[in-house]
């Protein structure tokens, strides 16, 4: 691999393949698609020294429209795909694009793995609640009681939540993004791209075919900012279109305050800490739901820990530093050996 | 004391048995290697129960080790014992009827009581007449429990610590009786041990006393000398079972290729050693990741082929039916993947310790849409190196997936292996994309072998997307165009065919004017082959053409069956090969002999079939 310094600016349409878009007019994944482009553009890491690998699934496709070196796989497994390319080659930025079903149900056990091990890949995780490639289906993340159609009277499974699946495999990284959030996704896409471990993005985004408005509670423009907390380590937890409220903890529990009432200012307003070890807040925002909490966005964990990759080299090194044995006739030599 | 005869033989076969936790695997591996620096051929099988410790003393926990030397060469560790050594009376049970006429059973005397035939399910007091063992053998009880200790008593071990030890006693009998010097025995004690001084003493004191008890035993029995083998072609060696031999085939076939090797592996019996053995060369830079599944294990190796590694993967028959989706992918993406199936025992969980042949089928056609993956086998545990470099330089050179199959035989057994060096290895040029070649795509390709080009990520105008998805021909886009479907599926099929086009000629082994030809494939070898030889010396003629490429088959292979009166393809299955055959030789009718015991062939009974045909 080439390691001259780079000055090339890229733009976002230097990461754009000549391939056309395929997704149904009005999917969420284009504006994740875009977010995309214009991150990779701004950290600046040239196309072929990026690759990206993919599952199966709608949103698994995106492959396809990137310039830079590419993998679409098979069902489920692009994290484990994923983890063979990082390993191989740490200097290639890696990035893993996959969808409810091919990560969280038929690629489980490699996600949690992927994440426990802290492979230093960037995962971008499409969360419609639906099976849409295979037209319709219910996932492992659709809401218990919904009709699809495999679920003709409603599911009677519970959803997983990928947070808690991230964290409860030791994950360094979770952010959430939506679709319709330009500047929240291409800020917590950059601070993915830029932690050193397994960084999970879930991407909330719209199936508009057949799971349509899964999301439309936070969605809504009108109501957006009130349903919604962009975090942001180091700054205070405050949100609404007026950015008139906060988070306040009451006993264990979070509890949304006014700025200005019964005395509430906002010194009171509790502080973003990404970096915490301890998962036990990050879960708790990461779990808030409407309409009491708002939903959190932006990045919820970005911890440091060392990452697998970076752990197989420096044991190869240091092994190497140590041994004699530098080549296959170095090996030979150690052998019991006689003469006949 | 009463005078030994000594016996010179060609060749002679001991087999050592105990309850798993006896260190029988030890014993024999340290006997073996003794004998091969003594200049004997060696060839050796471990046979072990898949519970790690049965209870003791039972008919189920009973492990063997068995080797044959010869001062000619040898193909096989041998059908029946010259010398068994059991460590209880379960262990008799289990192999008494094996041992030949004339033969040597060596007893642990202290563990033959009650309790011990209880265990062992003996109804009465006396296990060698219930079992009607054969008065040409000689029975030597030697009280090993007690005199390990004895030999111990100023160590102040614990008594556990003391039993462990027993094994060293009866190894240093067994010198004795085969002439050993037991200086070279102590010295590879020091290489286990050295770290460990207490131990090392401990074992040596043992294994002396053993010897010495030999040395002195009030006894009139039979020893044994085995000459140098003179038909070793001169040159350096060591010992080496197939799965290592295996490992550092691919080992060779990376710095060959002058590139990273990556092993992506999830522990399986008896494929393990393997990945064990490959993680021990980090000073090499191998790279092997641990998965989570046999899944991760092929699809992260497949990632690191994409990333420009030469990637492996190793399993046995469960793990390669996880791997298939994984196998389609790398067919459809044309990347470069070795993988070892080391097979066991079938179906499903079957009989993970035993060796067999039934998953050949399963590597040829054992996948969604038509989906051809070169298949290979190797067929002792030395040529293990050779077939795992070759699967190696296939792979690099075209662009495709190779199964290598290699069994529990040949894997855990062990044979005299010529040490290479790397000079003396066939060169190996991957079919990188080259400066100048920018304007190419994903599905470009050498239009003569059909080989798609290798462009690595990190290398800039080489950028593309490849995938499992079907690709057009000419643009490498996405493609469900029918004719291109078509044309795309040809191409993959005669990519594969024309490697045939590089492989050498199938031999015709034993003597090529017989009129009956016996066919094998991967680990038989050595069973086959001394079989054909002890029919020709009888003066009958026989032929053995032994095949290690299976798909494609070498380009000699149908004319030189079809050149026989009588095809006989024998086995470890129910007749796969033979299905396999009949699909790519017309006009041949292929007699079988399989056998599906979850053991390798004996010469005794291959000889007893043989002669049949003959008539």
């Amino acid at each position: 691999m080439e390691t001259q310094e780079t000055t090339t600016q890229y733009t976002a349409k230097d990461f754009k393949s000549d391939q056309y878009v395929r997704w149904c007019p009005g999917c969420g994944d284009f504006a994740v698609l875009n977010s995309l482009q214009k991150v990779m553009a701004e950290i600046g890491i040239p196309p072929h020294e990026t690759a990206i690998v993919s599952g199966i699934g709608c949103s698994s496709r995106l492959s396809y429209y990137m310039s830079s070196y590419g993998f679409h796989t098979i069902h489920g497994r692009g994290a484990a795909i994923a983890t063979g390319v990082k390993v191989a080659n740490p200097k290639l930025a890696v990035w893993q694009i996959t969808g409810d079903g091919d990560c969280l149900a038929i690629g489980g056990n490699h996600f949690i793995h992927s994440v426990r091990r802290n492979v230093d890949i960037n995962v971008l995780l499409f969360n419609n609640q639906i099976y849409g490639l295979t037209k319709g289906q219910y996932s492992p993340t659709t809401k218990k009681g919904y009709v699809t159609k495999s679920s003709p009277f409603g599911t009677v499974e519970r959803p997983f939540r990928p947070a808690e699946l991230t964290m409860g495999a030791r994950g360094t990284f979770f952010g959430r993004l939506l679709d319709v959030d330009l500047k929240t996704s291409q800020m917590t896409m950059l601070a993915a791209a830029k932690h050193k471990g397994t960084s999970i993005v879930e991407c909330l985004v719209n199936c508009v075919i057949f799971n349509d408005g899964a999301h439309g509670w936070l969605a809504e423009k009108e109501f957006r900012s009130d349903r919604t907390i962009v975090l942001e380590h180091g700054k205070s937890m405050i949100f609404g279109k007026e950015m008139n409220k906060g988070l306040v903890l009451e006993g264990f529990n979070l509890k949304v305050v006014t700025l200005g009432e019964n005395g509430i200012t906002e010194k009171d307003i509790l502080v973003h800490d990404a970096a915490c070890e301890d998962i036990t807040f990050h879960m708790k925002l990461a779990l808030m739901e409407g309409p009491e909490l708002p939903i959190a966005l932006g990045v919820i964990r970005d911890v440091k820990e060392d990452t697998y990759d970076a752990a197989v080299e420096a044991q190869i090194a240091e092994v190497q530093a140590k041994s004699k044995i530098k080549s296959f006739d170095d090996l030979i030599a150690t052998c019991e050996q006689w003469e006949i | 004391m009463d005078k030994t005869k000594t016996t010179e033989l060609e060749n002679v076969v001991v087999r050592f048995s105990g309850d798993s936790g006896d260190g029988m695997q030890l014993t024999g591996t340290l006997f073996s290697n003794l004998s091969a620096i003594l200049g004997n051929e060696i060839s050796t099988f471990p046979d072990f129960p898949s519970e790690i410790r049965a209870p003791q003393g039972t008919l189920g926990g009973v492990s063997g080790f068995q080797v044959q030397l010869g001062s000619s060469k040898i193909y096989t560790p041998g059908d029946n014992p010259d010398v068994l050594v059991v460590m209880n009376p379960a262990a008799l049970k289990v192999n008494a009827k094996d041992v030949k006429k004339g033969g040597i059973i060596i007893f642990d005397s202290d563990l033959f009581v009650k309790s011990g035939f209880e265990k062992a399910g003996f109804i009465t007091e006396n296990p060698f007449e219930e079992l009607g063992i054969s008065d040409t053998i000689q029975l030597i009880g030697a009280p090993l429990s007690t005199m390990t200790q004895e030999s111990l008593k100023d160590f102040g071990f614990e008594y556990k610590t003391v039993l462990r030890s027993k094994n060293m006693f009866s190894l240093g009998l067994v010198c004795w009786l085969f002439s050993r010097p037991i200086e070279q025995a102590i010295h590879f004690l020091e290489k286990k041990f050295g770290k460990k001084p207490d131990l090392l003493h401990a074992n040596v004191k043992v294994l002396t006393d053993g010897f010495n008890y030999g040395n002195n035993l009030h006894l009139s029995i039979n020893t044994y000398f085995i000459d140098k083998s003179h038909e070793t072609p001169k040159g350096k060696y060591t010992s080496i079972n197939g799965n290592k031999a295996t490992a550092w085939g691919l080992i060779a076939a990376a710095e060959k290729a002058g590139l990273e090797l990556f092993l992506g592996s999830y522990p399986i019996t008896p494929a393990t050693d393997i990945m064990q053995e490959l993680t021990l060369r980090k000073d090499l830079g191998v790279k092997v990741v641990q998965a989570e599944d046999e899944i991760a294990g092929i699809t992260s190796a497949l990632g690191a082929a994409f990333a420009g590694c030469l990637a492996a993967t190793n399993t046995s028959g469960p793990g390669l039916a996880l791997k298939s989706e994984a196998i389609g992918l790398a067919v459809m993406a044309e990347l470069p993947i070795v993988i070892v199936d080391v097979m066991r025992g079938g179906p499903s969980t079957g009989l993970p310790t035993k060796t067999e042949q039934t998953d050949l089928l399963q590597a040829l056609y054992g996948r969604n849409g038509e989906s051809p993956a070169v298949v290979m086998a190797a067929g002792t545990p030395d040529d293990c190196f050779h077939f795992a470099f070759m699967a190696s330089k296939i792979a690099l050179e075209h662009m495709t997936p190779v199964i290598l199959l290699t069994d529990a035989f040949i894997g855990n057994g062990t044979s005299l292996w010529k040490l290479p060096k790397l000079a003396e290895l066939p060169e190996i040029h991957p079919n990188f994309s080259k400066p100048g070649m920018e304007s190419i795509n994903v599905t470009s390709r050498d239009e003569k072998t059909k080989v798609r080009y290798w462009s690595i990520p990190g290398t800039e105008g080489f950028g593309h997307r490849n995938g499992g998805l079907e690709k057009d021909y000419s643009t490498g886009s996405i493609s469900t165009d029918p004719l291109n479907h078509q044309k795309m599926v040809d191409t993959r099929e005669a990519k594969i065919s024309n490697i045939s086009n590089v492989l050498p000629d199938v031999k015709v082994e034993g003597d090529k004017d017989a009129d009956v030809l016996i066919i094998g494939w991967g680990g038989t070898h050595g069973h086959l082959m001394s079989t054909v030889n002890s029919i020709n010396k009888k003066g009958k003629k026989i032929a053995l053409a032994h095949f290690n490429y299976i798909n494609p088959l070498p380009k000699n292979s149908v004319k030189l069956i079809q050149g026989y009166k009588k095809v006989v393809v024998c086995e470890l299955n129910s007749g796969q090969f033979a299905t396999y055959l009949r699909s790519k030789v017309p006009g041949v009718e292929f007699l079988q002999y399989n056998k599906v015991q979850g053991q390798p062939f004996t010469a005794t009974e291959l000889e007893e079939h043989f002669e049949t045909l003959l008539k």
